[in-house]
C-alpha cells in the first residue's frame, strides 16, 4: 500500500489541470438535451480531442493516451475540479468502448472508436423496452436475418440521448423462437436509417433527455453486430458492468458536489437547521468514501482483478449519496430551491434543482436498485435465488 | 500510487483467521465470559505463539517491530472473532506509547520485552473514556494526568467493577493520586504521545468494529439460508435479501476509510486525525447497522441469549462509543470541512 502519488502521476495532474484552465469554456453551456446544446457539447468533445483528452485510457492509436485507471481518476478529478462541460459522449466512450475493445473486432475497433473519440459520432443506448425494464431479458424487438442483414422490428424506450445522437448500441432479439437471455443479439446502427422513427420522452426538467424509438424493416448489415449472433447478453452483461462499475459515475462527481454543498451551507449557516450539518459531514464523508473505494478497485484491476458484483455496490451507494447531498441542498435553500435554471434570475443556485431532479433517476437508471440488491445477496452473498 | 495490500499482510490475517476459528468458537467465549476475571490466560498464551503480542514491540526488545498497518488487518480479526483479551490495549497501544517516551529507557526495559511475550497486560486510562478497561487485572496502569504520562501499578489504584452489557468487557472505575514518582512524561511532551494514542485507539475500534459488522452479517446470511418459512428459506425472500445486501454495501464502503486511516496514522499524514475520526464513524455505523439487520433476519431467535449474535451486537453496541464516540468524531470532522482553505473536492483525498 502506498497512497501517495507517483511523480510521474502528478506531472499528468499538472498537464490537464493546465490544458482545462485554459480551455474550458467561460459560460455554461445549454443543456445537451436541447438540440443547440447538443451541438455544443459536440464541439466541446472535438475540442478535447483535440488535446487529446476525450479518451484518455484508449490506446494511443486508437486517439487516447493510454492512461492506466490511476491515471483516469486522477483525469477525472481535474476534469470536476475545473467544473468542465458534463460530457455528451459519456455512452460511447465510458460504456460502449470498453465492451468494443473486450468484443469488438479490429475493423470494428478502427471503424468506430476514433470517430467517437473525435466526437463525430455520439452515441445512444438501446436496452429497455415497454415490457423489457428490470428484466431485460424480456426484449422483444427483432432483429431477424436476412442474407448479409438484421432485419429490425419492434421498439426500444428510455433510450438516453436518442433524440439528437448519431448511433444506437442495443440488444435485439435474433432468434425469434428463443427466449430469456438466449437468442440475443448486440448491434450498432446508424439512427438516421430509413424506417427509423424517434419519439422524444420529455424528462421532469421538460427536456427531451431520453426517446422511444420505433424500428419498421430497418436494414442493418451483419458486420454492425458485436460478438456472435445469440451471444448478445454476455456482451451486454460486459457493458451493464461497466456502466455501474467503475466508469459510469467517477467519484470527482460526488467530491464536487460535497465540496459545493459544504460551502452552501457555510454560507447559510445563520439560517439553516442545524441538524443539516448531519447530512453535509456525511456528504463529505460519503463522497471520500467512494473515492476511497475506486481507488482501491483501480488499484486491484491494475493487478489483474476483475470487477464483480461491486459493480452493484457502487451503484446502490453513488445513487443514494446523490439523492441525499441534493436533497440537503434543497433543505438549506428553502423557499428559492424551487427556481429552475429558465427562470432568469435564480442563477447559480437553479444548479441544485438540476441535480436534485437527476438524483432521483439514479437509483432507477443501470439497472434499478432493486436489482442491484438481488445480485449483491444472490452472488456476493450467497443467498438462495427466489 | 497503489491501494492494495502486500501478499504477506494478507497471508498473516489469513493464519490468524485461520487460528482463531478453531481457537475462539462462540462456545468458548461463552465459557470465558463467565468466569471472574473474563480473560483467559490459556488464550493469551496462544496468541502469544502466534506472535500476536510482539508485533509492535522493537527487536531490541525481543519483538517484531511492525506498525499500524501491519496491524490494521489483526484488529479486524479480533473484532470479528470478538477476542476476550486486552490485546489491543496491552500489544498495540500500550507498546506504542511506551516506545515512544522520551528520554530514560529504563521502563521500556522493563515492559516491552514482558509485552512481547505476552506475560504483561497494560492498562491505559484517558478522559474521553469515563472507565479504564481491563484495569482488574492489568499489571501496569499507563494514566492520562493534565496531558502528563504516568505509570502506576495495579495495587497503587482503587478500583470498583462496573457492569457492561457486553459480559467481554470488564470495565472498572480507577481512583489514584499522580505524584512526580509516578509521572514518566511531561504534558509538554505527553499531549502529543496522548493525541498519537488516542487516533491509534480510534482505529483499532474502528478495524473491531467493521470486523463485528462482517461477523453479524455472515450469522445473518447462515441463519436466512437456514430458516425455512412458507416451506423455502427466508434467504430467498426479496425483503431479507436487501436487507443483508445493504449491510454489505456499508461494509464495501467503510473497509477503504479504514485503510486509508490507517495508512494516514502509520505515516503521521496532517490530516491523520480526520481520517480516523471518519473510519470510526464509517465503522462504527456499518456494525450498529449490521447489528440491526442482523437481528431482524434472526428473528426472535436474535433475541435470545442462546443465538450467538448477541456477542457480536453487544460488542459493537459497546464499542462504538470506546475512544471517542459519535459527537466526538462528528466533531472533529466538521470543524475539518468547516474550517477556511480545508483542502476538499476532487483530487484532495490523500492530502
Amino acid at each position: 500500500m502506498r497512497l501517495e502519488y507517483t511523480e510521474r502521476q502528478t506531472k499528468f495532474r499538472a498537464e490537464i489541470r493546465e490544458w482545462l484552465a485554459a480551455n474550458v469554456p467561460s459560460h455554461e453551456l445549454k443543456s445537451f438535451d436541447t438540440k443547440e446544446g447538443f451541438e455544443e457539447h459536440r464541439e466541446w468533445e472535438r475540442k478535447l480531442h483535440s488535446g487529446r483528452w476525450s479518451a484518455v485510457t484508449w490506446p494511443t492509436e486508437l486517439g487516447g493516451r493510454g492512461c492506466d485507471l490511476i491515471e483516469w481518476l486522477i483525469f477525472e478529478e481535474e476534469y470536476w475540479r475545473a467544473g468542465a462541460p458534463l460530457r455528451v459522449n459519456q455512452n460511447g466512450i465510458f460504456l460502449l468502448a470498453p465492451t468494443l475493445m473486450e468484443y469488438g473486432t479490429e475493423e470494428q475497433k478502427k471503424r468506430f472508436l476514433p470517430r467517437m473519440a473525435a466526437g463525430d459520432d455520439l452515441w445512444a443506448q438501446g436496452w429497455s423496452e415497454p415490457g423489457a425494464g428490470s428484466d431485460m431479458a424480456a426484449i422483444r424487438c427483432k432483429a431477424v436475418r436476412d442474407g448479409d442483414h438484421y432485419v429490425i422490428n419492434g421498439q426500444k424506450t428510455w433510450s438516453t440521448r436518442a433524440v439528437f445522437a448519431d448511433w444506437l448500441f442495443g440488444l435485439f432479439r435474433s432468434d425469434p423462437e428463443s427466449s430469456r437471455h438466449h437468442g440475443l443479439t448486440f448491434v450498432l446502427l446508424p439512427l438516421n436509417l430509413p424506417g427509423i422513427s424517434i419519439r422524444p420522452i420529455k424528462q421532469l426538467n421538460g427536456l427531451p433527455g431520453f426517446a422511444e424509438i420505433f424500428f419498421d424493416d430497418v436494414r442493418v448489415p451483419v458486420e454492425n453486430r458485436m460478438g456472435e449472433e445469440g451471444q448478445g447478453w454476455n456482451v451486454a452483461m460486459a457493458t451493464a458492468g461497466f456502466e455501474r462499475g467503475l466508469m459510469l459515475r467517477s467519484p470527482g462527481r460526488f467530491q464536487k458536489t460535497s465540496k459545493d454543498l459544504i460551502e452552501l451551507y457555510k454560507d447559510n449557516r445563520e439560517t439553516a437547521d442545524p441538524s443539516i450539518s448531519d447530512a453535509v459531514v456525511k456528504s463529505w464523508m460519503d463522497s471520500e468514501a467512494y473515492a476511497l473505494s475506486t481507488y482501491a478497485t483501480a488499484s486491484r484491476l491494475r493487478k489483474g482483478g476483475h470487477i464483480g458484483a461491486e459493480a452493484s455496490t457502487n451503484k446502490i451507494f453513488w445513487s443514494e449519496m446523490d439523492l441525499a447531498m441534493n436533497e440537503a441542498a434543497m433543505h438549506i435553500l428553502g423557499p428559492s430551491a424551487e427556481l429552475m435554471t429558465q427562470d432568469g434570475e435564480a442563477g447559480e443556485i437553479s444548479r441544485w434543482l438540476d441535480g436534485f431532479l437527476f438524483s432521483q433517476a439514479g437509483p432507477i437508471y443501470a439497472g434499478s436498485n432493486e436489482i442491484q440488491r438481488n445480485i449483491i445477496a444472490e452472488r456476493m452473498l450467497g443467498l438462495p435465488r427466489s | 500510487m497503489d491501494f492494495t495490500f502486500k501478499e504477506d499482510h494478507i497471508d498473516f490475517s489469513d493464519s490468524i483467521r485461520k487460528f482463531l476459528m478453531v481457537e475462539a468458537a462462540p462456545e468458548m467465549l461463552r465459557e470465558i465470559w463467565e468466569t471472574e476475571s473474563g480473560r483467559s490466560k490459556a488464550l493469551r498464551e496462544k496468541l502469544a505463539e502466534q506472535g500476536l503480542t510482539a508485533l509492535s514491540v522493537p527487536e531490541e526488545f525481543n519483538g517484531i517491530g511492525l506498525g499500524d498497518l501491519d496491524w490494521i488487518l489483526i484488529h479486524q480479526e479480533l473484532g470479528y472473532y470478538a477476542i476476550p483479551d486486552s490485546l489491543s490495549d496491552t500489544a498495540y497501544l500500550a507498546a506504542w506509547l511506551l516506545n515512544n517516551l522520551p528520554g530514560d529507557a529504563a521502563l521500556k526495559k522493563e515492559w516491552l520485552p514482558k509485552i512481547a511475550n505476552g506475560s504483561a497486560r497494560i492498562a491505559i486510562a484517558h478522559p474521553v473514556n469515563p472507565m479504564v478497561a481491563d484495569a482488574g487485572n492489568a499489571d501496569l496502569l499507563l494514566m492520562w494526568h493534565n496531558d502528563e504520562i504516568h505509570a502506576v501499578q495495579r495495587k497503587q489504584v482503587q478500583m470498583t467493577l462496573r457492569t457492561s452489557i457486553d459480559a467481554s468487557r470488564r470495565l472498572f472505575d480507577v481512583t489514584w493520586k499522580p505524584s512526580d514518582a509516578t509521572r514518566i512524561c511531561p504534558a509538554s511532551h505527553g499531549a502529543s504521545l496522548w493525541q498519537g494514542l488516542l487516533d491509534r485507539a480510534a482505529l483499532a475500534a474502528a478495524a473491531h468494529l467493521i470486523g463485528l459488522a462482517q461477523r453479524m452479517l455472515d450469522l445473518g446470511i447462515d441463519y436466512s439460508a437456514q430458516r425455512k418459512q412458507f416451506g423455502k428459506p427466508i434467504g430467498s425472500f426479496q425483503a431479507v435479501k436487501h436487507q443483508l445486501a445493504d449491510v454489505a454495501v456499508k461494509i464495501e464502503f467503510a473497509k477503504p476509510v479504514l485503510y486509508r486511516a490507517a495508512y494516514s496514522v502509520m505515516h503521521d499524514k496532517s490530516r491523520r486525525s480526520v481520517n480516523v475520526s471518519h473510519a470510526k464513524l464509517a465503522c462504527g455505523e456499518a456494525a450498529w447497522f449490521s447489528a440491526r439487520k442482523s437481528i431482524q433476519v434472526h428473528g426472535a431467535m436474535g433475541y435470545t441469549w442462546e443465538a450467538d449474535l448477541q456477542m457480536f451486537m453487544k460488542r459493537a453496541w459497546a464499542l462504538n462509543a470506546a475512544w471517542g464516540d459519535q459527537s466526538f468524531h462528528k466533531k472533529r470532522i466538521a470543524d475539518f470541512i468547516y474550517s477556511s482553505g480545508a483542502a476538499l473536492g476532487p483530487g484532495e483525498t490523500f492530502t
